[in-house]
């Protein structure tokens, strides 16, 4: 790329942006193999008490290690509350879609989005039509994933409405930070994290079913120690104080759902549950899922158990959809997006498709229904052959593919082999919805650790930093 | 609690002191094959075999008795269920599977010790390494027995991992017992002396207890007072009467905290009653090795009625 990417930390040029004068002041002061051995120092808790992730398809590295980088990124509160106002009117707008798609679709009537697009897509649940659940939430916890490409400049790239994993990193990285450098934390105000997983139970708690006379009782539902977030979702509950439940665990009875406990059948009021609609209930999605619930839609219908995220919410997120996002908020909130999305091609559009085969090398090209970096063609860093290979696949299912110009993210200062390098890094910043939003002041910084590379992705060799929001 | 937390936990105490079990009586068979002229100097991995039960599953794959396989195979054979190896990865994936029912202190325990064992390369182990590689394996599993009794709550939880922890240690002191009975028989006091002394503190070091018989009877090696420090020695922590006093102990704190007794509760009296004698001469009238059979069985028996109680989900 012929012109530098924005740097978090210089900008343009060689001055120091003003929320980086004392991350920058204090980098001048260490060594770097003293931040190093702190780097390796950081990795051995992690691997202790036992922060892996496991990598689909790599059977000998099942348990892996996202690198930590300990230069922290750094947000100023004036940058942070335009992106937090632009994410809550975002998450807003998502939900009121959702319910509108599944109840009277005015969106459909006002011709906005082509209806096809709705009631043939896969992730558009049928069975959820009609379906009131509490508050008219549909997902109740979201991550955005935002990139930078200038001082002024952030895009949103998804909005991951389904089951956004990473917060635990967010939580530990924190602590972690604070446990290996906790004279920076002396030396700057950054606003704290740790409230997240109090401000997740309220969320929960508050999309109870009506008219219980008690304190509801929640679960956490993973579909098992295999799956790569697992050691999320433990953390959290153990945070929360809530039961790790397994669809072993669980089973409908009488028109509600129960655990199975050592003192007999226990009712379950609010489920948040990590597996996906396809596995939640055999008797209405996959019929070969070990993992589910037989019967808990039912449950849910009747508004006897509430489910975070709602079944469905894959709608919102779907990438065929994401062009589409800009009207949608403006259609219900009557204001223009605060924060813009990526221009996207889609290929299921002839013009489209013929600009994308023509212009691939330059483009991100993504399946429409991928996600974590996988099945996704970055046109600058790939070879001609891989280039090609991929021109053949869109051409063979051009409904599959949408593309996007090449982003110049951001970059912020890594620690890496040769000292400090530029590499660059996205944002996700995680959302609650329920009796109100809530959000947690920064987000997961994820960043590619290879130089140039733009995959941020943990699957793909990213790693993450802790994220400062300065407080004023 | 959900009744699979239940299970897990029980299992996850069962394995940890399966482990140390495990690592005791290799000790035991490795110190006996480097005394001269014993007589069961070449046999005695065979009686490791038997008391860990693994003698089926070692014969299946080798034909021969032999020092290395047999430390192979139960150290860290992936195919013996029952192997240290084995045992540290069951407890830890059963820990993993509960990070939210035990403190972070035994988890990291748990972890750091799977970690370190499988940093060990099964092809490199040499004979003389054996003492501190099963050294190890009981400090660890002290460690996380330490971090148990020092950090968990006081409930549920807790009463669960009491009962796969004395339940499995009774199952395995019955066993040692079993396998050498005829050597402690009365009439062995006789026709045994200096050879059979090697035997007979082999089967007190497998139980950590060489040193207290003496400070309990400040008398030389006596066969039927073995059996009776064993079996019914109220204070000996590794004995056959102190696991079912505990496992009654934890049995009573969960019909406390629950509020109702279920068939565990009966089994776990059946399996103390006989132990509440103060001499061994009774059960040597109606055999030792049928008293034994019996326990096993009882005990056995004890854990089914539990997971059955309590709804233990696998």
């Amino acid at each position: 790329m012929a012109v530098p990417p924005f740097d978090e930390m210089r900008g343009y040029g060689d001055t120091i942006r003003s929320p980086y004068r004392s991350i920058s002041n204090w980098l001048d002061t260490q060594k770097i193999e003293d931040l190093r051995s702190k780097g390796i120092e950081a990795e051995t808790v992690f691997r202790r008490i036992g922060i892996t992730f496991n990598v689909y398809g790599e059977k000998d590295a099942a348990e892996r290690l996202i690198p930590f980088d300990i230069i922290p990124r750094v947000i100023d509160a004036a940058e942070w509350r335009r992106l937090s106002a632009g994410i809550e009117q975002r998450v807003r707008a998502l939900n009121a879609f959702m319910h509108d798609i599944y109840h009277r679709q005015e969106i459909l009537k006002a011709g906005l989005i082509p209806p096809e697009l709705i009631i043939q897509n896969s992730a558009f649940i049928p069975e959820m039509i009609g379906v009131d659940p509490p508050r008219g939430i549909y997902a109740h916890i979201i991550g955005v994933d935002l990139v930078r490409t200038g001082e002024d400049d952030f895009y949103v790239l998804e909005d991951n409405t389904r089951t956004p994993s990473g917060v635990s990193y967010m939580l530990e990285n924190r602590e972690t930070m604070m446990h290996t450098f906790p004279e920076l934390f002396e030396q700057n105000n950054v606003a704290p994290v740790e409230d997240y997983t109090d401000s997740l139970l309220q969320t929960l708690a508050s999309v109870a079913p009506s008219g219980l006379d008690r304190e509801p009782t929640i679960a956490l539902m993973t579909p098992g120690v295999y799956n790569s977030a697992y050691f999320e979702h433990s953390f959290l509950a153990d945070e929360m104080g809530i039961e790790l439940v397994e669809g072993q665990d669980l089973i409908v009875l009488d028109g509600e759902v129960h655990m199975k406990t050592t003192r007999g059948l226990k009712r379950v009021d609010v489920l948040y549950r990590r597996i996906d609609d396809d596995y939640l209930d055999p008797l209405v999605f996959r019929a070969d899922s070990m993992l589910g619930i037989p019967g808990i839609f039912d449950v849910y219908r009747a508004g006897r158990v509430s489910i975070v995220n709602a079944p469905g919410t894959g709608i919102a997120d779907d990438k065929a959809i994401y062009s589409y996002i800009p009207d949608i908020i403006e259609f219900y909130t009557g204001r223009p997006a605060i924060l813009k999305n990526v221009p996207t091609f889609n290929c299921r559009k002839p013009e489209d498709l013929a600009y994308v085969i023509e212009n691939m090398a330059e483009l991100v090209v993504k399946e429409v229904h991928g996600s974590g970096g996988y099945g996704m063609l970055v046109g600058p860093s790939s070879t001609q052959e891989e280039v090609e290979q991929f021109r053949l696949k869109v051409k063979a299912r051009p409904d599959n593919y949408i593309a996007q110009p090449t982003l110049a993210l951001s970059t912020c200062p890594t620690l890496c082999n040769t000292g400090f390098g530029a590499r660059h890094v996205d944002l996700r910043p995680f959302v609650l919805v329920g009796d109100r939003v809530r959000m947690t002041p920064g987000g997961l910084t994820r960043v590619a650790l290879k130089e140039g590379s733009l995959v941020v992705n943990s699957s793909q060799g990213g790693g993450t930093k802790d994220t400062w929001v300065l407080e004023e | 609690m959900l009744g699979r937390t239940a299970h897990d936990l029980y299992w996850l105490s069962r394995y940890i002191e399966r482990a140390e079990n495990m690592a005791r009586l290799m000790d035991v068979g490795y110190r006996i094959g480097l005394i001269p002229r014993s007589a069961g100097r070449h046999q005695e991995w065979h009686s490791t075999l038997k008391s860990t039960g693994c003698a089926k599953g070692y014969y299946e794959k080798h034909e021969k008795l032999d020092a290395r396989a047999v430390v192979n195979y139960l150290l860290v054979d992936q195919d013996n269920p029952s192997s240290v190896r084995s045992c540290l990865a069951a407890a830890r994936n059963n820990g993993r599977a509960q990070r939210t029912a035990i403190t972070s202190d035994m988890w990291e325990s748990l972890n750091q010790t799977y970690l370190e064992f499988s940093r060990l390369n099964p092809a490199g182990i040499r004979l003389s390494e054996l003492p501190d590689i099963l050294l190890w394996v009981k400090q660890r599993s002290a460690l996380f027995r330490g971090t148990l009794l020092n950090t968990l709550l006081r409930r549920d939880g807790f009463y669960f991992s009491q009962l796969g922890t004395f339940i499995e240690r009774a199952d395995n002191t019955a066993r040692i017992i079993d396998v050498k009975y005829y050597l402690l028989l009365p009439q062995n006091e006789i026709v045994g002396g200096g050879i059979d002394n090697y035997q007979w503190s082999a089967i007190l070091r497998s139980v950590s207890a060489h040193r207290s018989y003496k400070w309990t009877y400040q008398e030389s090696y006596k066969p039927w007072r073995i059996a009776e420090y064993i079996i019914l020695n109220p204070e000996m922590p590794r004995s056959l009467r102190f696991c079912s006093n505990e496992i009654s102990e934890a049995l009573e704190s969960l019909a406390h905290d629950y509020g109702g007794r279920h068939a565990c509760h009966r089994v776990a009296e059946d399996l103390k009653r006989p132990l509440a004698a103060t001499t061994i001469t009774p059960i040597f009238q109606t055999g030792l090795h049928e008293f034994l059979v019996e326990f096993l069985g009882r005990n056995n028996q004890l854990g089914s009625e539990i997971a059955e109680a309590y709804h233990f989900v696998s």
